[in-house]
């Protein structure tokens, strides 16, 4: 379990964490989203000690980071799959992880299994090897003292969309066996696919937190049919609000029962009725990421 | 009210009980140092270097050394230049790599104490020298031996171990400014460069101060850490109480302090 309090760091004038504070809990996948520049790798470099906080503590299983007497066997990190020497080997690479850790050597070959790195991938020079080869090796050198917390920024990164089916799987059964898992992304998608529970930064504050399933609740009903305006007409003399999505369809602030019931008792044939999954976050997620879209100031 | 959770678990989603963790040793983490000055290639071909350049000093001294000059010391000597360069490239890559490489991100997470990391660092590159100069001996004999089989000149066996251990704390010495500079600076090629300024330019400067400045050529053992340090290399007389104290002050001034200052630094910075 990991454990943020009143986490704040300021650069000069600039505050790039602001107060965050969460819980991320043991057999759950927490994801923490938030665009480009919001705190995410510094709150994370924080978490590891690699960056000192201005206040405010992180506890991981109700110790300090820099309290663990072998951190790799207590928490797995990976903050940057670039951040290697690039004239190792892969297989170097694990084997350093390994003797700092004191784990039997036999680690190394169960890691490249388990990451699907080829002999010969293991044995050529990180250099070498694509960024979605370096995610695989920063997965292995997290997992190799076979950690119970795991802290990964952005590690979709750069895999290939079954490399991203993959990952998914081996956290999902990581955090099924108890595990604690903490990913960051800034592409909402990738979040709500495989976690369980989200916190939702921008410009260094938390926005948004809670389950996935509490978080994607608040996003209404999407609903269709042949007349619009008509069934715009009944949700709306039921005192719900409604407004008319993009492409065509109805969203309605209710649960998809309300808005099949209200549809009944009117008479319409509804040709689509299902619960707006995710629209809610998404549409608090572009409202954080206008401020800082290019494309905006180009608009 | 107790409630009791009742939630099954497999028997495979149960964790292996392990055994208590302890500290991660230092004796381990300099083994795990010394490694990383070796795997990379770099850092294969700068060891190799020492080698190879040994070689070629010592085959130099043979066929370019004149009568009279074919002695043991004067093998160590000429070897020991080439040497001098690499050493202290070794120290400073080995602690400039975590952040120009930026394998710092992982190293200083399986360790969160940086300054047993640099200690770590410190002690494998101290032992590098110290095997090193060892080499350099064997070196230096081998090319005594052969010299003097070729040219018929008589052997010559000028090093007595006192002023041997001289050498190799001379060396050391070098190779722990170079290491200073390292944690100082944290960037390989800025390091570099400063130690270049730091073993050519200031000594020039020292020197040009003291033949033009009176006043400072009895200054120059005590501020000078080049020229008080010059005469380990000498194989000349024991050392005086005062040389000892000019290699005492010169080496608090220009390399205690500003390792305190790099440490202290180093442990301190965000590491990105």
């Amino acid at each position: 379990m990991i454990t943020i309090d009143a986490l704040t760091k300021r650069y000069g004038g600039f505050t790039a964490v602001d107060g965050i504070g969460f819980t991320a809990r043991a057999g759950r996948v927490t994801g923490f989203l938030g665009p480009n520049g919001a705190g995410k790798s510094t709150t994370m470099r924080i978490m590891v000690g690699l960056t000192a906080p201005t206040s405010g503590s992180v506890t991981i299983g109700g110790r300090r980071f820099s309290d663990l007497p072998n951190p790799g066997l207590e928490v797995g990190v990976l903050l940057d799959a670039s951040a290697q020497h690039a004239g190792r080997t892969g297989r170097e690479i694990l084997a350093i992880a390994q003797r700092t850790m004191g784990v039997p050597a036999s680690r190394i070959r169960a890691m490249t299994d388990l990451v699907s790195l080829t002999d010969a991938e293991a044995d050529r020079r990180v250099g070498n090897y694509s960024l979605g080869m370096r995610q695989r090796l920063g997965i292995a050198t997290a997992l190799i003292g076979d950690p119970e917390v795991l802290i990964l920024d952005e590690p979709a990164n750069g895999l290939d969309p079954a490399g991203i089916r993959w990952m998914r799987d081996l956290l999902r059964g990581y955090a099924d066996r108890g595990g604690t898992v903490l990913l960051s992304s800034h592409l909402l998608h990738e979040i709500e696919v495989i976690a369980d529970d989200i916190v939702m930064i921008g410009n260094g504050r938390i926005v948004s937190q809670g389950t996935k399933a509490e978080l994607l609740r608040g996003a209404g009903t999407i609903a269709r049919a042949a007349d619009l305006g008509e069934l715009e007409r009944a949700l709306g003399a039921w005192g719900l609000a409604v407004s008319r999505s993009g492409d065509g369809a109805l969203r309605a602030d209710a649960d998809p029962t309300v808005v099949g019931m209200v549809a009944l008792k009117a008479g319409i044939a509804l040709t689509e009725l299902r619960p707006a999954e995710g629209a809610g976050l998404e549409e608090m997620f572009l409202a954080l990421t206008a401020d800082t879209q290019r494309e905006g100031a180009v608009a | 009210m107790t409630t009791i959770d009742l939630t099954p678990i497999a028997p495979e989603q149960l964790r292996e009980p392990r055994p208590a963790v302890r500290r991660v040793p230092l004796s381990r983490l300099t083994q795990v140092e010394l490694r990383k000055m070796f795997d990379t290639r770099s850092g294969f071909w700068l060891m190799a270097g020492i080698v190879i350049a040994a070689l070629v000093a010592a085959g130099a001294v043979i066929a370019f050394g004149r009568e009279g000059e074919l002695t043991y010391s004067t093998f160590a000597k000429i070897i020991r230049i080439p040497i001098a360069v690499i050493l202290p490239m070794i120290a400073i890559l080995s602690i400039t790599g975590e952040w120009s490489q930026r394998s710092g991100l992982t190293t200083f997470t399986l360790v969160p104490h940086r300054g047993r990391v640099i200690l770590a660092k410190a002690i494998s590159s101290v032992a590098v020298g110290v095997v090193s100069m060892l080499l350099v001996f064997a070196i230096g004999a081998l090319g005594n031996v052969v010299g003097s089989a070729v040219t018929g000149a008589p052997l010559v066996w000028d090093v007595s171990l006192t002023l041997g251990l001289y050498f190799v704390l001379g060396n050391v010495l070098s190779l722990l400014i170079g290491f200073m500079l390292g944690v100082l600076i944290r960037a390989s090629s800025g390091a570099i460069v400063a130690y270049f300024v730091y073993s050519g330019l200031l000594p020039t400067l020292f020197g040009f101060l003291a033949t033009s400045q009176g006043w400072f050529r009895e200054l120059q053992p005590w501020v000078d850490v080049q020229y008080a340090q010059s005469v380990l290399f000498v194989f000349g007389a024991p050392l005086t109480g005062e040389q000892w104290a000019n290699i005492g002050v010169t080496g608090v001034i220009w390399l205690v302090v500003p390792l305190v200052v790099g440490v202290r630094l180093a442990v301190r910075s965000e590491v990105k």
